[in-house]
């Protein structure tokens, strides 16, 4: 925390508000202002919660039932293995962290993250084992406590605020977990019946499956913003996508062309987006949108015209079913939410983590990276900029289309009008909540899934909030998001910027 | 076509004997280099034997950069041709000069501010494992290597933006040795450094030397030429105008770089101070560390007087100017000029006060690149007689107004209406110089009025800094160098950590200065240099170390 020595390298440039609009790549990363921003926030949220999970709080019980995810013939072996693996990774992982934390060694932010999934499983595990059925608790009394909870880390964070402090990461996540918890509860016990409950699995399943075509399209923009080109055609990608998988599908009679023909229609879009932005050097945002608006158009007259004329013989693609992985399936609770996929849901797994290595840890992701950064430095040192970007582009197309094949393949099994809804632009959210990283654009874009199926089931059980409500609530996340409450988001630095050579 | 680059297959053997025998020799054959009309190379004849340090020295748009950036394949010559050991060789891109033994190191680093030192050196040159994993591994093990054989002392891990520039250079200079460089060329790379860190990469540039290396070493300053070379090759114009000895004279350099006789010391009358018009009282600058970074500051600048602004780069200077001009929202005490609080003030309201104002860079504060010569020099009175009527603007008359001011201030270009952004580094300070002193002023104030200008620009930009000061007008000048400040300054004022160390007259020793700049009080500085006259401490050591220590305090 030095201010008075020499500061860091790139400061040649004065760091007056009038430049801090500039390339963001070249501030200093080490000097953040603590600010009150996080405890306000909290403290906000907290009141939020006393208000709806205190005073609100009806006195009915709230249900979560857990047997619908479990099949009532699954092997209990599956469980008990998941709770041994899980038991032996956690108290490896905890060791690992408590270890490294003791030495002094770097503890990798995946210790904590993969520590806590284990000790979620464990408990998933648990519950499997003792094959509970249902969770009911008391709205009244767990609302009061999860308020005194709120209130008491927003007092914390304004604690630590005051000697500026930072606020550690944790607490951010504890908060959000209580007030989820806090939320859920409040929210189900409004329902109509005497002892509302859902079902946990269902709720989670049915956010997995939301968040596919989310998935792939923020997987799409982390491939061109972190090359530096801003794909903002995401969402005409996942229509023209959907769109050709259907037709393609009805008329070959093959799934499976449909799905190649969707990545091979996204590629064509972004085919058009790079020729445009990268070689004559056109805004890549006003390209992006004139295609978005182009593709609705298109497909829409096409629906129109053709589809809906012959339907049978055009827009019957046939569906991709869901397939179980044997044994994963049979993990209590988590088995069917994440092993019951469509070949499109198994791609997007293998998308996230093919993308994730290969971004960080191969020498392809640390050229892509470098020209999204720096493409001078990038050319200086022998990498063809235009190339590189050029060929992300189109493999961000590709990623999307196949995206959009979820609409019609999986979800529904048809195309209309207008189908993708929006989606490209969450997903672009989700790519910037994600801080362009595409594991969390993987989780940002879970989130989303998760608001968004939670909107449809308390619509279906009756709640006091209404739906409209809760449709908002993506959005809303997504505002806080951007204006960086959950901490300091840095896109690529010549992100949106042409290269021209010279 | 592409010989030497070990990717094609006719020349693999003969790059082995090269590297064990560590030498290479580069010629450079009738180099043409034309950007449209301007001819900017022309029939440039080089030749770089191994082992040695070649200094080019130029003015300013001479056209050093030009002839490097051919060489390391980023221009494509117009005509000539380059050779390595009597081989005729074509380079398309960087790449292959680097595939060539070719390294560079640009004067605006070719850094990824957020990668870390080893992402920066295997970036274009990656060991991988199966399945095209990154091996950083190996690329930490060769840059710890180098850092012990040359006594870098560089973390792989640590990321790049969090380095001061000397560490980024020598960054930059792992980055060319590991791809086995046995030409190495440095553009300007003193322009940036502070004096200590000069010093250490003069030593760096010693030892490459003695392991057989040649280096293509371009500087402004003099001082570093005569210390460092082997050869020197004066260009002018486009140009090679002669070779020289590094035991020539600085005047004689000079005057060979310029093409006339260069006054290398600055002759000026004793100030005729007038009354204070400019006084600065409790300025504090607090940063988004909460840091004080400018600390309680009091001075008075008189008309008719040059208050020069000394300190180690990083001592709050960026943040006193910025508070001066009005971008600072972080700042209280008060500043008057003849009265009038600027403190709060808008930067134009600031400007039209009657502040002329040079910023620190040039490029980010002083010019827009993509506009003209002619726009550039009107930029803050665009909206005033002569050069606009209501709404409109005069074309005619904001072409003559450029005209006659590049003719003043000797900016070599080709058209008034060329961009700024093709301008050589010094010429685009001219322009701002030229736009700046040009109208009438109350207040002066540069922030590194001379950085990357050739000798006769400094003399001549000296020159008008001193006239402005006889013409009554109140001059504050920042410069972290300190044969600068002691030249034009009638008083001194160090800075430290953001605070005053004190003001001191302008005939204070050289020693006395440095450790003021270091912290130390006038008087005690004066004691301690009394004391150890004779062995005294280097100046320029100190101030740095006490940057270092710096750091550690909150
Ligand atoms: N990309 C370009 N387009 C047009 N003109 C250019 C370009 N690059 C350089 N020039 C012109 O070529 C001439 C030589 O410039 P160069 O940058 O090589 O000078 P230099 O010797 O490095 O000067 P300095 O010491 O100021 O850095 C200048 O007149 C400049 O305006
Ligand atoms: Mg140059």
């Amino acid at each position: 925390m030095s201010a008075t020595s020499q500061p860091p390298a790139s400061q040649r440039t004065t760091d007056g508000p009038a430049q801090s609009s500039g390339p963001a790549g070249v501030k200093t990363g080490t000097a953040e202002l603590v600010s009150w921003k996080a405890g306000i926030g909290l403290g906000l949220l907290a009141v939020l919660g006393v208000i709806l999970f205190g005073f609100l709080a009806n006195t009915k019980t709230a249900g979560f039932r857990i047997a619908e995810a479990r099949d009532p013939n699954a092997s209990t072996a599956a469980a008990w293995v998941t709770l041994v693996v899980a038991l032996a990774a956690a108290a490896y992982l905890g060791y690992l962290w408590t270890n490294r934390r003791r030495t002094g060694a770097a503890v990798g932010r995946w210790i904590p993250a993969t520590t806590v999934a284990a000790v979620v499983v464990l408990g998933l595990a648990a519950l499997g084992v003792a094959r509970v059925e249902k969770i009911a608790l008391p709205s009244m009394a767990l609302g009061w406590i999860c308020s005194v909870l709120l209130l008491a880390m927003a007092a914390y964070a304004c604690f630590l605020t005051l000697p500026h402090r930072r606020i550690p990461g944790w607490l951010g996540g504890v908060f959000a977990v209580v007030f989820l918890i806090g939320f859920m509860v409040w929210i189900v016990a409004g329902g109509r019946d005497a002892e509302p409950s859902i079902s946990l699995g269902g709720l989670m399943a049915g956010a997995v499956t939301l968040a596919v075509p989310l998935v792939f399209g923020s997987l799409s923009g982390v491939l061109c913003e972190r090359v530096g080109v801003v794909n903002i055609a995401i969402e005409g990608q996942l229509l023209l996508g959907a769109f050709s998988a259907a037709v393609v599908a009805t008329v070959t009679g093959n799934v499976y062309l449909g799905l190649v023909s969707a990545a091979v229609a996204g590629g064509l879009v972004s085919l058009v987006l790079a020729v445009v932005s990268i070689k004559y050097l056109v805004n890549q945002i006003i390209v992006g949108v004139v295609l978005n608006v182009l593709i609705s158009g298109l497909t829409s007259f096409l629906f129109s015209t053709l589809l809906t004329a012959d339907p049978q013989h055009l827009n019957k693609p046939g569906r991709l079913e869901p397939v179980d992985i044997p044994f994963l399936v049979d993990i209590p609770v988590i088995g069917p939410i994440l092993f019951r996929q469509s070949l499109v849901g198994y791609l997007m797994y293998v998308a996230v983590i093919v993308v994730y290595v290969g971004l960080f840890h191969t020498k392809w992701g640390l050229r892509v990276r470098a020209v999204g950064e720096h493409p001078q430095a990038a050319d200086t040192v022998g990498i063809n900029v235009n190339r590189t970007r050029f060929r992300n582009v189109l493999m961000g197309g590709a990623v999307a289309g196949i995206g959009g094949s979820f609409f019609t393949l999986v979800s529904v099994d048809a195309f209309s009008k207008d189908m993708s809804g929006g989606r490209g632009y969450i997903a672009l959210a989700a790519m910037i909540f994600g801080r362009w990283n595409p594991i969390g654009a993987f989780l940002a874009a879970l989130l989303f899934g998760f608001a968004d199926n939670l909107q449809s089931i308390i619509t279906i059980i009756g709640s006091p909030v209404p739906s409209q409500f809760m449709a908002m609530l993506p959005y809303a996340l997504t505002v806080i998001a951007v204006a960086g409450l959950v901490g300091r988001s840095r896109p690529p630095a010549a992100s949106g910027i042409p290269y021209v050579k010279g | 076509m592409i010989t030497r680059c070990p990717a094609a297959d006719n020349a693999p053997d003969q790059i082995h004997t090269h590297r064990l025998v560590g030498v290479l020799k580069l010629e450079l054959r009738g180099i043409t280099k034309r950007f449209g009309s301007l001819i900017a190379n022309d029939h440039i004849d080089l030749v770089v034997e191994p082992g040695q340090v070649h200094c080019l020295l130029g003015e300013n748009g001479a056209g050093k950069s030009t002839l490097m950036n051919v060489l390391y394949g980023l221009y494509d010559p117009t005509e000539g041709e380059i050779l390595i050991d009597g081989k005729p060789v074509v380079f398309k891109d960087p790449g292959q000069a680097m595939a060539a033994g070719i390294g560079m190191v640009h004067q605006h680093f070719m850094l990824i501010p957020v990668f870390t030192v080893a992402e920066n050196v295997a970036l274009g040159n990656e060991a991988t494992k199966a399945a095209g994993l990154l091996n950083l591994e190996s690329t930490r093990r060769k840059i710890r290597q180098i850092s012990e054989q040359y006594g870098f002392d560089v973390d792989p891990d640590a990321v790049v933006e969090d380095l001061p520039v000397g560490v980024q250079q020598r960054v930059e200079i792992i980055k060319a040795l590991v791809r086995d460089a046995e030409v190495l060329i440095l553009d300007e790379p003193t322009a940036v450094l502070t004096p200590q860190e000069t010093d250490e990469l003069l030593d760096i540039i010693r030892q490459l030397k003695r392991d057989g290396k040649s280096i293509v070493f371009i500087s402004h300053k003099l001082r570093e030429v005569k210390d460092i070379s082997d050869t020197i090759t004066v260009i002018r114009r486009g140009k090679v105008v002669g070779q020289a000895e590094p035991t020539a004279s600085p005047t004689e350099l000079a005057s060979a770089m310029v093409g006339r006789a260069v006054s290398l010391t600055l002759d000026k009358a004793p100030a005729k101070t007038g009354e204070v018009t400019f006084k600065v009282r409790h300025l504090t600058v607090i940063d988004h560390n909460s840091q004080h970074v400018v600390d309680d500051l009091s001075f008075d600048i008189a008309k008719g007087e040059v208050l020069a602004i000394a300190g180690v780069q990083g001592n709050g200077q960026t943040e006193l100017t910025e508070a001066i001009l009005g971008v600072q929202p972080h700042a209280s005490g008060s500043i008057t000029l003849d009265g009038e609080e600027l403190l709060g003030r808008s930067v134009k309201h600031v400007l039209g006060a009657g502040v002329g104002f040079v910023p620190e860079d040039r490029t980010l504060d002083g010019l827009v690149g993509t506009f003209s010569i002619s726009e550039n020099m009107i930029l803050d009175l665009y909206d005033k007689a002569p050069f606009a009527r209501g709404v409109g603007m005069k074309p005619g008359v904001i072409a003559d107004n450029a005209a006659k001011k590049v003719e003043e201030f000797d900016v070599r270009t080709p058209s008034v209406s060329a961009a700024v952004g093709t301008l050589s580094g010094g010429n685009q300070q001219k322009v701002v110089l030229a736009r700046e002193l040009s109208r009438p002023l109350r207040l002066f104030i540069a922030s590194q009025p001379t950085r990357g200008l050739d000798v006769g620009s400094i003399e001549f930009v000296h020159k008008r800094v001193i006239a402005e000061r006889d013409h009554g007008t109140p001059v504050m000048i920042v410069s972290t160098e300190l044969d600068e400040v002691m030249q034009l300054a009638d008083r001194i004022a160090v800075l430290y950590r953001g605070r005053l160390v004190g003001i001191v007259p302008a005939t204070t020793s050289r020693d006395v200065l440095g450790l003021m700049m270091a912290g130390v009080p006038a008087n005690e500085a004066e004691a301690s240099v009394a004391a150890h006259s004779d062995s005294r401490p280097t100046p320029a050591a100190v101030p740095d170390a006490a940057g270092r220590e710096g750091e550690t305090h909150v």
